[in-house]
């Protein structure tokens, strides 16, 4: 497959997945995960792929397996959403801790209970902390395109740290929509076959990998993992930048023009400006054009890089905005909303502050409709209802 | 130092923390000879990762990886896989994990991986509780051993339920190559850990091996008492080649010592004994250990 083609989001996801050539795929289906993984057992039933899939008995299984087959030096990826990425949640922060550069896509989906197969960002937004680089997508095209930059930004020597590409569960993975598939040879040359510069399992150099670290040196082995999480906001950009070079967009509205951390829409002059990721981004956009008909200054910031925070970015962005409304679909209970408060606490140090409030919008797969973003504009825009607010 | 008839190479070298007498860490010696240099070690938390790895220091001449306490199976099931993708089938893939890694936690990473039938020999040094934490009971401690969390008291025995048999549900996954062995019976472990190796597909050996801090016994009886493990029947030495058994000792029942010079040598048992005699338990243990000795060797003689 290569060239322009409609096809659902999961399935560019395999696509991008098949042509980074991992060597090991290790998952475990959990909807709305599973056309991903079931594409990827055809390509390699087909033998479209040269790759060892491990049929791995849980998700607990298959990020030990990826951490296993990523320490003896192959590609390896795998894919999860919600009670799955729930139960790799230990092995997260050992992946990360032991540099081990693994991709993964995550289908997000509500967390039980009561159990819940829809869609919202609670699952990967519980995970922020576990020291992965994390982007959220917004179209099958940007799923594609991070798929395979991912692996670039993970597998650098100034960073090898594991990476999540979300994209929204059923909203995004079960949405057919155009996407351009990149030749092979233009993806070979754009990521190269794989060689880790992290340790690795070898005989012929025996290492330990994994020790236990004791109070002596725990906290600047902490330190370096994060330093280098934090130093990854540049490479991320210099690999965005690179792509978006190499491969203007061949459709359009299917990405942004060129990648960043983040997306400016009709920001320019916004007065009000609304902050969200993931899929729910197209429908803010359309509204926001709505608004600008009737000649409000409305625009959206959409986060692409949410792990490392892109801090600079986003200040940037939101430089002259009055009032901004963060749309989230996680909470953090007896709290507020994760992304409110880090966008909030950003600006604590601009003498410039915009007004910010926080909407919790769309869990458990609840739609949100122009509706729904049209009242959060108005409560904005005339300071109607509290500081976080639910728009059911 | 070399134990006679073994190859001279260490690989896992002396400087490690494990304690005096310490059953597990003769039991590595035993299974990284039999590995040999080509080999990855694959170790899930535990005493033998503890005592052995204090970053920036290690005791491992071979590579080694350690990723939590449940996983090692997973871990190996992706280290094999990339050996494959690799073209390096030749390398062994071992796990060595400890009896609560191995019976409890890690149980539905070990299943998985057996029955995937991944190329890997994944060997338990069965000390017979969560030593690292602190004596806990697990599915493999005895019955009437009294740990941390299974005190004997007035009211308690010890641990009330019998030893879980894994090499049968290991077995019973269709491996090729399963195995019972004892630091007491070091050539015969030794054996047994080799054929594991060099026998395709997934195989598991259950390496008995004493912990003095953990059974309160003496440093210097480790061995005597793993050999009084086999020789009362406690803990008999068999194997399960291709599903058939073949049982290397005790090979009768006439032949087994009392269970009550085994259990007397241990302070988990010193209940059964003080401040009076247990006789109704010690007689329990005694008729359970013949009767396990007996299914075994009527599945010897069935040809089973
Ligand atoms: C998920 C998890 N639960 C509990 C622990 C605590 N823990 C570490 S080692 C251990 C016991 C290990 O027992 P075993 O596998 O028998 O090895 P041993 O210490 O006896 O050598 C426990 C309970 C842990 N590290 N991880
Ligand atoms: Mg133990």
């Amino acid at each position: 497959m290569e060239g322009k083609t409609i096809m659902e989001a999961s399935h560019a996801v395999s696509e991008a997945v098949k042509s980074v050539k991992p060597g090991v795929v290790a998952a475990y289906p959990i909807t709305p995960q599973t056309h991903i993984v079931e594409r990827i057992s055809e390509f390699i039933a087909n033998g479209e792929m040269d790759c060892e899939y491990i049929r791995v008995e849980s998700e607990f299984g298959a990020i030990s397996a990826c951490l296993g087959a990523s320490a003896t030096g192959v590609r390896t990826y795998t894919s999860t959403a919600a009670q799955g990425l729930a139960l790799m949640h230990e092995v997260l922060f050992i992946a990360s801790g032991m540099r081990l550069p693994i991709g993964m896509t995550v289908a997000n989906r509500a967390l039980s209970a009561p159990i819940n197969i829809w869609n919202d960002h609670q699952d990967s937004i519980s995970a922020r902390d576990c020291g992965w680089i994390q982007f959220y997508a917004e179209t099958a095209q940007e799923c594609y395109d991070l798929t395979i930059m991912q692996f670039r930004i993970s597998e650098d020597k100034r960073v090898l740290l594991p990476s999540m590409v979300c994209l929204d569960g059923f909203t995004l993975t079960h949405l057919y929509e155009p996407v351009y598939i990149l030749p092979q040879r233009k993806v070979d040359e754009f990521l190269p076959e794989y060689k880790p510069y992290h340790s690795i399992l070898d005989p012929e150099q025996p290492l330990t990998l994994g020790p236990i670290g004791f109070p002596s040196h725990y906290m600047e082995l902490r330190y370096s993992q994060v330093k280098a999480l934090d130093d990854s906001i540049n490479i991320i950009k210099e690999v965005f930048d690179e792509f978006s070079d190499s491969f203007p967009p061949e459709i359009e509205n299917s990405r942004p023009e060129r990648y960043y951390h983040v997306e400016d829409y009709k920001l320019d002059d916004a007065e009000i400006a609304f902050v969200a990721m993931g899929s729910v981004c197209g429908t803010i956009k359309v509204m926001v054009d709505r608004l600008r008909k009737k000649g409000e200054r409305v625009g959206l910031l959409k986060l692409i890089t949410y792990r490392p925070f892109p801090k600079n970015a986003i200040i940037d962005s939101l430089r002259g905005v009055k009032k901004v409304a963060v749309l989230e679909k996680a909470i953090s209970p007896g709290g507020n909303g994760p992304v409110f408060d880090e966008i909030r606490s950003l600006f604590y140090d601009e003498m410039e502050r915009p007004e910010i409030r926080d909407f919790i919008i769309g869990l458990g797969g609840r739609d949100v409709t122009f509706m729904h973003i049209k009242k959060i504009y108005d409560m904005v825009k005339n300071d109607k209802g509290e500081g976080l607010e639910w728009i059911f | 130092m070399a134990i006679l008839g073994l190859p001279e190479e260490e690989y896992f070298s002396y400087g490690h923390r494990a304690c005096a007498g310490c059953g597990a860490a003769l039991a590595v010696r035993l299974i990284t000879k039999a590995a040999g240099r080509n080999s990855i070690i694959v170790e899930p938390t535990g005493c033998i990762e503890v005592v052995s790895t204090p970053y920036p220091e290690t005791a491992w001449k071979l590579p080694w990886v350690h990723g939590a306490f449940e996983n090692a199976a997973s871990i190996a099931s992706g280290v094999t896989s990339a050996l494959k993708h690799l073209g390096k089938e030749d390398v062994n893939v071992i796990v060595i994990a400890g009896d609560g890694a191995t019976y409890d936690i890690g149980f539905g990473h070990l299943s998985g991986a057996f029955e995937r039938g991944h190329n890997f020999t994944y060997i338990c040094y069965d000390n017979e509780a969560y030593m690292n934490t602190g004596i806990q009971r697990s599915g493999a401690t005895p019955y009437a051993a009294s740990t941390t969390t299974t005190p004997s008291g007035k009211e308690s025995i010890g641990k009330q339920e019998w030893k879980k048999d894994l090499v049968h549900i290991l077995a019973a996954h269709g491996s090729r190559y399963v195995a019972t062995a004892s630091i007491g019976y070091q050539i015969d472990a030794y054996k047994k850990i080799k054929r594991a190796i060099e026998t395709k597909g997934p195989t598991f050996v259950n390496l008995l091996a004493t912990c003095p801090t953990g059974w309160r016994t003496d440093i210097s009886k480790s061995i005597e008492i793993a050999k009084l493990a086999v020789d009362t029947g406690v803990f008999p030495l068999y194997e399960i080649v291709d599903g058939r058994h073949i049982v290397n000792r005790p090979k009768s029942i006439e032949e087994l010592k009392p269970v009550e010079e085994y259990l007397r040598m241990q302070g988990r048992y010193r209940h059964l004994f003080r401040p009076e005699r247990n006789e109704e338990a010690i007689n329990f243990i005694q008729q359970r250990v013949k009767e396990n000795l007996r299914s075994l060797l009527e599945h010897v003689e069935k040809g089973l």
